[in-house]
């Protein structure tokens, strides 16, 4: 993260879009589904064929009203405006959006560093289709011919507006990482940023502390979290540097060059269009029922910052590492494993990392593996039964081919644990061995302790347990040094 | 021509057939379509299988509905899946819609044989179809004159006995004024009481689907098989139809009418005397009939004049070239947009959406398009105090009877007034009828007006018949 230094400060708007896991569309009974074959999941209504008319999709208000209801907006009655302007992949060349009356407003998203964003709104618009240029630039504007897919057109997105409350590019990207936390968790998105599912703009400024705000540029093909970062810093540099030089920064759209690492002019304000927005007349207000209100809002599931608080009260004093972990089980929605096991009397750290670790790995075949054969391997794992290797082999097993008897499949694997007698005696032999090492470690240099557990783990094919040797070295020192 | 009850119950009993009121029907057509330039596409081929179909259906015992074997004509800015439609416009020639509106598909469920598209004129702006980009029609009661419009075709189809029921659209008046210049009832019903599913869109919050016919009984068959909920269109009403044909003959005893002085102000002097007389035969009838004055309703000319090109600014963007009707080739997608919209709108649709992308331009948003939703909702208040006090209100349909060729076609404000008594209810969303009573000049027809608050059809319809008998026709 870049350090902006004489006084200057950022100051960061987020505008996310997010296309809303409906069945349909907004305004139509077309499937809405990505990577289908180009302009099959198209309708008059989606098409804007002469007299076709929108119908406002009912699943998709109750997904906007989670999205709400999560970022602590008040939902309001709404209306439906057309947004005009000519362009192919816009089939009735207007989009229908809300504009001075959305559905979610006068919100905020707390932060896990603590620091709260402000939401102004969230609201419902249709989607646009995808335009393909050929030839020429690759642009509009010189294209031989242009090609295009309707199949996006008419999506139901949900457009969130932060306040210009964000102060950093790493604070901008925590903001974006909890709401795609929040987005996943509602059951409103997907949160695939590559797929396009979910796409953020930047507004970005530059001020000395406690000064009005700057002018600011809107950042726009930011296709990942680490472009999101990145932008920012550069944008707020090339600001900076430009103010510096006692030039003035000029309000306009820039574009993000992933490749290049910095931002060029798309288009400058004076070009901006005239939307000509007004109520759509083919639509009626929405004005959900409190009922309505109600049942969305006792069904809205946990929301990442109180299920984040729920795993790390279970370790005291989390490292950054098991940190690290927990954000890993919560974005992947795996914590019923990590509650499972320690309500089994499992150690919470373990089941985290082996969530974080090796369930993460192999997310296509979670499904087979049940929360009490979890527990069990956690469990067998801390009891000694088990190797932290042979534990991930188990629980690959169970991944891959489901089961409830991680017992019959370390059996079968023959991870029957070194006996405490055979232990000892390789330990012994590994002493005899390496004089100088056990010298060191007796001395009080625990770190040889690994060295001590990696010998073992080699002689015996990784079936010992690194807990069990440990114990075995501490026992030898400590007998030793009472001879 | 026999009505379409009569067509209906003729089918249904086996005394006539489908196909031959088909027959009788197409004849009628090929005998003056020529010269009256009624039809845009005339669907012989579908039409004599739909009326096969209905006879089939009825000798094996079926129902085979209200409107069993009527032929009837559909304005061409509604959709029928297959068939050409074109809103009397260049942008849309050779396109053939994909589905059908749903009123359309009611229709033929109830036994109706659509036979061909009538023009209109374009996108439906305009009282005389001579902005039609495919010539004008003419006045069946009198060639040199114009039927009036938008719905000119359906009109003119009527009165020229080509069909005896046919569909039009009312925007700003373009089922009434028609229908007062050829000599037939037309009604605008409540805005949301016919799904506009499939109706080519020209002012979306205006529109609205209506029947035009030569009596009363069969107006309001007509639209009772047209009307009630359509889950595609979200601002169709959420009831079902209303019963109109069992009403029709309730009279109007006990009613109060009020006769509202700026609905005929103006008007040449034979529509006054025909609006009085109106009011004498409803008198009789047994109403009461108060002289009202309504002074919001003279704002309703320049509020009708911002909304409806707005609205019809967005609704025409899509006419681009990209996706369907005509694409006249550019440099680049931006130019061909443009060429396209040049070659494929007319005058008075360019001139209306230019006025309405002004009209909502950022910076005269509030002094024009946000003005005249102000007077919208006054006069819907107007209206709402007026039939606090009255029923029903009765006042001219247009100035005068059906004009020549030309005499207005050049300057737009005259034509715009033709619309002057018929725009206050589109705005108000309330439904309103327009009756034959009297004769004006060269004996050509007069229409009168009558004006209800919102679902009141069944009462229109009722007073309307009352002035059918009083005009001596049935």
């Amino acid at each position: 993260m870049t350090t902006l230094t004489n006084g200057w400060e950022i100051v960061v708007g987020l505008e996310v879009h997010t296309e809303l896991l409906t069945h349909s569309k907004l305004f139509c009974g077309c499937e809405n589904h990505f990577g289908s074959e180009p302009n099959t999941n198209v309708c008059p209504v989606c098409l804007g064929l002469p007299g076709s008319l929108p119908v406002l999709n009912e699943q998709a208000v109750e997904l906007a009203m989670r999205i709400g209801m999560a970022l602590h907006c008040t939902i309001a009655p709404s209306t439906f405006h057309r947004k005009n302007y000519f362009y192919p992949d816009q089939s009735k060349d207007y989009q229908i959006s809300q504009y001075d009356l959305p559905i979610n407003s006068n919100g905020y998203l707390d932060l896990p560093d603590g620091s709260r964003v402000g939401i102004e709104r969230a609201h419902m618009e249709e989607d646009t289709g995808k335009t393909t240029h050929l030839g020429g630039s690759g642009r509009l504007a010189g294209a031989d011919r242009s090609l295009v897919d309707y199949n996006r057109c008419g999506v139901p997105l949900v457009e969130i507006v932060s306040a210009p409350d964000i102060r950093s590019s790493a604070q901008a990207r925590a903001y974006a990482a909890e709401l795609r936390g929040i987005l996943i968790a509602t059951g409103a998105s997907d949160g695939r940023m590559e797929e396009g599912s979910m796409r953020i703009d930047a507004n970005v400024s530059v001020r000395q502390a406690n000064a009005p705000y700057g002018t600011r540029c809107e950042i726009k093909n930011l296709n990942s979290l680490r472009s999101l970062q990145r932008a920012i810093d550069y944008e707020a540099l090339r600001q900076v540097e430009l103010l510096e030089e006692g030039g003035t920064v000029r309000q306009e759209t820039r574009h993000w060059d992933e490749d290049r690492g910095e931002t060029s002019t798309l288009r400058v304000k004076e070009d901006a269009e005239d939307y000509r927005y007004f109520r759509d007349p083919d639509l009626v207000d929405l004005a959900p029922s409190q009922q309505w209100q109600d049942a969305v809002r006792a069904a809205l599931p946990a929301m990442p910052a109180e299920r984040r608080a729920a795993l790390i009260a279970t370790i005291t004093q989390p490292s950054d590492a098991q940190r690290d972990a927990i954000e890993v089980v919560i974005d992947l929605g795996l914590e019923h494993y990590v509650h499972s096991a320690v309500a089994a009397g499992a150690d919470a750290a373990t089941a985290i990392s082996r969530v974080a670790n090796e369930i993460a790995a192999d997310l296509e075949h979670v499904a087979n593996l049940s929360p009490a054969a979890f527990s069990a391997t956690v469990l067998m794992e801390q009891s000694g039964a088990l190797s932290a290797t042979q534990a991930k082999t188990v629980l690959g097993e169970l991944l891959e081919h489901g089961g409830d008897n991680p017992q019959a499949i370390a059996a079968a694997k023959g991870f029957e644990q070194l006996s405490a007698d055979s232990l000892g005696a390789t330990v012994a032999s590994l002493i005899d061995a390496h004089p100088d090492e056990w010298g060191r470690y007796r001395e009080g240099d625990d770190k040889l302790a690994q060295f001590f557990i990696g010998q073992v783990m080699k002689s015996t094919k990784g079936q010992a347990n690194g807990k069990a040797v440990i114990a075995e070295l501490q026992a030898r020192r400590q007998g030793r040094s009472q001879d | 021509m026999k009505s379409a009850q009569t067509i209906a119950n003729d089918v249904r009993d086996g005394s006539s057939s489908a196909v031959a009121e088909l027959q009788r029907s197409l004849a009628r057509i090929a005998e003056r379509n020529d010269e009256l330039n009624v039809f845009l596409y005339v669907d012989v081929e579908g039409a004599t299988a739909a009326a096969s179909a209905i006879d089939e259906r009825r000798s094996r015992g079926e129902d085979v509905g209200p409107l069993a074997g009527v032929p009837i004509a559909l304005k061409d800015n509604l959709c029928q899946i297959g068939i050409p439609t074109t809103c009397s416009s260049k942008i849309l020639e050779g396109w053939r819609p994909p589905y059908s509106a749903t009123i359309v598909d009611r229709l033929i469920a109830a036994g109706a044989v659509p036979v061909g598209k009538t023009n209109l004129d374009e996108f439906a702006m305009g009282s005389s179809t001579e902005n039609s980009a495919f010539g004008p029609t003419r006045n069946p009661l009198d060639p040199s004159r114009v039927p009036g419009g938008s719905s000119g075709g359906s009109a003119a189809a009527v009165a020229a006995d080509m069909t005896s029921i046919s569909i039009g659209s009312d925007t700003g008046g373009s089922i009434r004024q028609p229908a007062a210049l050829c000599g037939l009832v037309g009604m605008k019903p409540t805005y949301g009481l016919v799904s506009r599913y499939g109706l080519i869109a020209f002012s979306s919050s205006l529109d609205q689907i209506g029947p035009f016919a030569k009596t009363v009984g069969d107006a309001a068959l007509l639209l009772e098989v047209i009307a009630g909920h359509d889950p595609l269109d979200a601002t169709s009403l959420p009831e079902p139809a209303p019963s109109l044909v069992a009403h029709v003959n309730d009279g109007m005893a006990g009613k109060r009418v009020g006769l509202v002085r700026e609905l005929y102000e103006g008007a040449d002097e034979s529509v006054v005397a025909s609006v009085r007389a109106a009011a004498e035969a409803l008198r009789e009838a047994g109403c009461e009939i108060v002289e009202l004055s309504i002074p919001e309703l003279r704002l309703g000319l320049s509020a009708y004049y911002l909304i409806a090109p707005a609205e019809a600014s967005s609704n025409l963007a899509r006419y681009d070239g990209v996706r369907f009707g005509r694409r006249v080739d550019g440099e680049d997608v931006t130019a061909m947009m443009e060429a396209t919209r040049t070659a494929g709108f007319g005058a008075e649709v360019k001139r209306r959406i230019m006025l309405g992308t002004y009209a909502l331009s950022a910076g005269y948003y509030d002094a024009y398009y946000g003005q005249a939703l102000k007077v919208r909702t006054l006069t819907i208040q107007a209206f709402a105090r007026a039939y606090a006090q009255v029923d029903l209100l009765l006042g001219a349909t247009t100035p005068g009877v059906a004009f020549k060729f030309g005499e207005k076609s050049n300057d737009p404000m005259a034509m715009y007034l033709n619309d002057v008594f018929t725009i206050p209810t589109n705005l108000a969303g309330d439904p309103a009828v327009s009756v034959p009573f009297g004769r004006g000049e060269e004996n050509l027809p007069i229409g009168v007006q009558l004006l209800g608050p919102p679902r009141s059809e069944a009462q229109l319809f009722a007073a309307a018949r009352v002035l059918e008998i009083a005009d001596g026709r049935a």
